[in-house]
């Protein structure tokens, strides 16, 4: 299998550096970019399998440069981001990036991500065969809208349901408030956050073990949700 | 070269006059010794010159009197319409100064300065009108002949025999930037009358008679050319003073002219005032007020008068208490450094060959001060003043009261014949005398001069009547009772005039008093008040019930709008901006808008103007008693001193406030500078260690894990600094969502899962939690610096629990742990920046995680409390208010 290949996008050379060196002990071949238009340059030429993107690059604003990738390539994209900067990752979120890290942040954060957005890669490339989708103890049957956990049935509201979908289907990535409600409600309720808080908790409720301590139904303040930890 | 002393203070003066004059309007005065020389003409044709230069000229109001030429001179000039006034049914035009003001042409002509503005306006006079004009910074072209000047007033009615009441003070006059004297010699003038270029043609002959003799035309034209002199005089002095540094000064001469409370001293103060600027000197005006006898209507009518007069003439007025004049005027002389002393020649004065008048008395006192005695006027004959007008002392006016005395004079007369003819069966007669006398001083002491001059002649007449040979007749057999007349006669005068003169002090100190006790009453509930409220609350209160009136406050606001304290109808807000704006009293009893209901007075304060106070008199106006108005510019004072220290209140408590951010941002600054480098000197030296690459290998690992660690405490700590900065700085900016408690609980534990990974966590939430309403980063914060301080201060191991409940309006959140427990300072200052439990610990940290989150807390409106709990361990509490969460539409279950 030839290995994963990774684009890093950042100005502040010891960043790129520390990043390198994790991923290159993973087992990845990374490439780096300084600035947005070498950014360009680099994703079309080197086709990577991840594109990590800084949000405060000096020639152009990373967003611009994810939404112009995105019109012609779907590799999973994570953003760097700094603290206090939520609607920054937001709007990341919503013009196409997958998921966010917050500096400053730890190595085995970092790993952490980029694999589970390369696994995501995987699965949705590979294409799901089966409609049964598995995490922890729980399993979801799409097509005859069946959850069980730990062998008992629950019950589940058709939104509920439709909650959980969209959070399986967005698997990996974190979903932004604003992409949730347009899915699961529509577009009258995209600023009603409440409905997606209530309706979170009642299925972490239903299905986590400690809904206070979620395994599965991860929430990413004032940005969005995720969900973790499936089992293909 | 003698050395002389350059008065400094002059200098200043000068400069302020400059500051001053560059920001008003220029007056150029066209000034004629009478009506015809040409003065409206001269002013048009200078006017017509400076439109052509492209000044923007306004007609304000100018008078043709029907003269063609003068007619034609207008044309083409613009021209401001005049206001109309309803005046006791006429209609009067009268010249628009709020137009003019709005207008704000560059140049205004207005024709006869002198001429007083009909009732109703802002200003009694028309001068006043134009000095708020050039206050504006409009210039003003006006006529003005010699006989409307103040200071020439009287001799102009002397010359002409009738007096003008129309008259402009010296000062504008002298203050004017120009003055265009308009001359033509009396013949031309004479000849002009009668070819009917000065007046219509059929009142030409009236007029020539009245007013165009040629002896008046020539005393007019002199006084005019001399004036102007005079005015020149002054003008290339101030030129020398601003040019020349080093001139020689002399002592300035200070002249002070004493005036008694008489209207024919007017022509004394007029006198002095001229006489002075002949001398190029000062000149103050004083009256020495003597206690003797009372003080008819009338002499507080000219001492009034003569105030007014000396301060429009440009003089300070001193109204001296003092019994001996020559004594109290020499103080004053020698208080004031006045040089030279003008008196009244008094003629008329009835005196004692040994007397000596006052002008002797003064000079034998100091013989090196220069006496000027001046005559004053012929006085107009008194009218006679009722007896019944003239207060006695003691009783009441009016008549009535004057006859019941003497009424009872007689009567105690009766009585004590009554008793003498009893008593002479056992006494002398010489003896019995003595009670007639008794009688005589007992009635001039209870009732007056009046009834005890009566009495003691009753009870003499009576003496001699009843029990003197021969008997029941007014014979005097014996010449010696002739000297005991005269002498009980002259007892009973003097014990009346004592007794009145006794009565009079003892009225006139009972004044004093109580008008001193007043100001102090005021003076001291003034000092009390600390805030506006309360100083509007003592006027309306205190200060009105002295004045039987009605007294509102106004003070500005933030932003220079008057506002009145506690609205009162009687107060116009727009005359009381007028007063703010110019500092000048208005209203009733002045002469700007004398209509006004209400007088309206200026608060000055030694740092700027701090408002205006309204007084509306219950009924009638404000007495014009020196005395009174004196009272009345005390409690101004006061008022204004009040303000001012009320104002500066509020700075002093508003510095004191930022102080303490200051304190707190050196606190900060002082604690950052240690608890960023440890951390920092921790990493660095731990990274070095590692550079020469010899270390063994678990070493290697646990030093790269040590300044990991060291890396997050510092950016827990640079978080926390930079909130903490911000919120002090912005303020608490909250962006408030609708979020569950659980969300933001299980990404506290996230994001500390590596500080906490050696204790056990239990978490405890009931199922039904409502949404609350937050700040999701903020309140995550609060969270992780809680959890963090339970980790940080409790051994491995340790349980740190969290629960929530919900009450009616209320959620608690509880965090616990089991760990040592509180240290022992007091728990509530723990949440002071900086307080930390135990001091100086190898706990890094400042102490600022607890205070970030009582200020975040309390930005939500909410409480964090902490406690210890049994047997050991601590519990924060955190409270948050409950709202009404927004509705969701609930749906059944597939």
């Amino acid at each position: 299998m030839s290995k994963l290949r990774v684009l890093i996008v950042e100005d502040e050379a010891d960043i790129r550096r520390f990043i390198r060196l994790s991923l290159e002990r993973e087992g990845m071949t990374v490439f780096e970019a300084t600035t947005a238009a070498q950014a360009r340059i680099e994703s079309a030429s080197r086709q990577p399998h991840l594109v990590i993107v800084d949000l405060g690059l000096p020639d152009e604003d990373g967003k611009d440069f994810i939404r112009d990738m995105r019109n012609w390539s779907s590799a999973p994209v994570l953003v760097l981001s700094a603290r206090d900067r939520e609607e920054e990752k937001v709007e990341a979120l919503n013009v196409g990036a997958d998921d966010y890290l917050t500096k400053p942040f730890g190595v085995p954060e970092l790993i952490a991500r980029v694999r589970a957005q390369l696994r995501r890669a995987n699965v949705v490339s590979v294409g799901r065969t089966s409609s049964v989708v598995k995490f922890g103890t729980i399993h979801v049957d799409l097509a005859t809208y069946e959850v069980i956990r730990a062998g008992v049935p629950v019950h589940m509201t058709p939104t509920e349901f439709r909650l959980l979908t969209a959070l399986i289907r967005g698997y990996g990535k974190v979903i932004t408030h604003r992409q949730l409600l347009l899915e699961v409600w529509g577009p009258g309720y995209v600023d009603r956050p409440h409905y997606l808080r209530v309706y979170m908790t009642n299925l972490r409720q239903k299905l986590e073990d400690d809904p206070a301590q979620p395994k599965h139904l991860i929430t990413e303040l004032q940005v969005g949700y995720r969900l973790a930890g499936i089992s293909t | 070269m003698k050395a002389t002393r350059i008065d400094p203070d002059h200098f200043l003066q000068v400069i302020a006059n400059e500051n001053k004059d560059s920001a008003r309007g220029q007056l150029k005065i066209f000034f004629g010794a009478c009506a015809g020389v040409g003065k409206t003409y001269a002013m048009l044709q200078a006017a017509r010159q400076r439109l052509h230069e492209g000044v923007a000229v306004l007609v304000g109001e100018v008078q043709t009197h029907d003269r063609e030429a003068t007619r034609r001179l207008l044309e083409g000039l613009p021209g401001l319409p005049r206001r109309t006034v309803q005046y006791r049914g006429l209609t009067l035009h009268e010249f628009d100064l709020d137009g003019a003001l709005a207008a704000r042409p560059s140049l205004v002509l207005i024709d006869e300065l002198a001429h007083a503005n009909a009732p109703g306006s802002r200003h009694a006079k028309r001068w006043q009108d134009v000095e708020e004009l050039l206050a504006a910074g409009v210039d003003v072209y006006t006529t003005l002949n010699v006989q409307h000047l103040e200071s020439l007033n009287d001799i102009v009615g002397g010359i002409l025999g009738i007096r003008v009441r129309e008259t402009v003070p010296d000062q504008c006059f002298d203050h004017a930037a120009d003055v265009v004297l308009v001359d033509l010699p009396p013949d031309d003038l004479l000849a002009r009358l009668d070819a009917g270029k000065v007046y219509l043609p059929e009142a030409a002959e009236q007029a020539r008679r009245n007013f165009f003799r040629k002896g008046n035309l020539i005393a007019l034209r002199e006084l005019a050319l001399r004036r102007v002199a005079d005015r020149v005089n002054i003008d290339v002095r101030s030129y020398r003073d601003r040019k020349s540094v080093h001139t020689v000064w002399a002592t300035k001469e200070r002249l002070m002219i004493c005036v008694k409370a008489e209207l024919s001293h007017e022509k004394l103060i007029r006198e002095g005032v001229r006489l002075a600027q002949h001398l190029q000197a000062d000149w103050i005006v004083v009256h020495v007020d003597r206690p003797r006898g009372a003080r008819t209507q009338g002499m507080r009518e000219a001492l009034l008068r003569l105030t007014k007069l000396a301060e429009s003439l440009g003089a300070e007025f001193a109204n001296l208490p003092g019994e001996d004049v020559a004594q109290t005027l020499l103080e004053y002389v020698r208080t004031r450094n006045a040089n030279k002393l003008v008196l009244g020649r008094d003629r008329r004065q009835l005196r004692w060959p040994w007397s000596r008048s006052l002008a002797d008395r003064i000079a034998d006192a100091n013989p090196d001060l220069g006496l000027i005695l001046l005559s004053a006027a012929r006085p107009a004959p008194r009218a006679r003043v009722p007896l019944a007008a003239r207060s006695p002392a003691g009783t009441g006016t009016g008549l009535r009261p004057h006859l019941r005395s003497l009424l009872l004079a007689t009567l105690a007369c009766a009585f004590t014949t009554f008793i003498a003819s009893l008593l002479l069966l056992f006494f002398d007669s010489s003896n019995v005398v003595m009670l007639f006398m008794f009688t005589a001083v007992l009635l001039a002491l209870r009732l007056g001069r009046a009834a005890g001059a009566w009495g003691a002649v009753l009870s003499v007449a009576s003496f001699d009547f009843f029990f003197v040979e021969p008997r029941f007749s007014f014979a005097v057999s014996d010449t010696q009772y002739l000297f005991t007349f005269v002498l009980v006669l002259a007892v009973a005068l003097v014990t009346g005039e004592l007794a009145a003169r006794l009565r009079f002090k003892a009225r006139m100190a009972t004044e004093g008093e109580r008008r001193a006790t007043a100001v102090a009453l005021v003076a001291r509930e003034l000092s009390g008040a600390i805030e506006t409220e309360q100083i509007a609350a003592v006027c309306t209160g205190t200060i009105a019930r002295l004045f039987a009136a009605r007294i509102a406050l106004v003070v500005p606001d933030l932003e220079e709008h008057l506002t009145c304290a506690d609205q009162a109808e009687f107060v116009d807000t727009s005359v009381a901006q007028w007063v703010y704006d110019h500092a000048q009293p208005a209203g009733s009893g002045t002469q700007v808008l004398p209509a006004t209901e209400a007088l309206y007075l200026p608060l000055k304060a030694p740092m700027r103007m701090r408002g205006v106070l309204v007084m509306c008199m219950e009924e009638g106006s404000l007495s014009p008693d020196p005395d009174e108005r004196r009272f009345l510019d005390a409690c101004c004072s006061l008022i204004g001193l009040a303000l001012e220290r009320t104002h500066f209140v509020e700075i002093a408590q508003d510095t004191l406030v930022r102080m303490e951010g200051e304190r707190l941002r050196n606190a900060l600054l002082a604690a950052v500078s240690h608890d960023l480098r440890t951390p920092l000197t921790a990493i660095r030296g731990l990274a070095e260690t590692l550079e020469p690459n010899d270390l063994p290998a678990e070493e290697q690992a646990s030093v790269s894990r040590a300044i990991r660690l060291q890396t997050e405490s510092l950016h827990q700590l640079v978080t926390n600094l930079l909130d903490l900065a911000r919120m002090q700085s912005e303020g608490v900016r909250l962006n408030l969502e609708w979020h569950a408690l659980d969300e933001i609980i299980g990404s506290a534990l996230r994001r500390l899962s590596s500080v906490l990974a050696g204790h056990v966590v239990r978490t405890r939430l009931a199922a039904d939690l409502p949404l609350v309403e937050l700040d999701a980063v903020s309140f995550e914060r609060v969270l992780v610096n809680v959890l963090d301080n339970a980790a940080k201060y409790t051994p491995a191991g340790s349980t740190v629990q969290i629960h929530a409940r919900a009450s009616a309006d209320t959620m608690h959140v509880f965090v616990e742990d089991d760990g040592p427990g509180l240290p022992s300072i007091d728990a509530e200052r723990l949440f002071e920046a900086f307080t930390r439990g135990t001091k100086e610990s190898s706990i890094t940290g400042v102490g600022l995680g607890l205070a970030l989150c009582r200020t975040i807390v309390e930005a939500h409106a909410g409480t964090i409390d902490v406690e210890r709990c049994v047997p050991h361990g601590t519990r924060f509490e955190i409270r948050l208010p409950l709202g009404t969460p927004p509705h969701i539409d609930q749906e059944t279950l597939s």
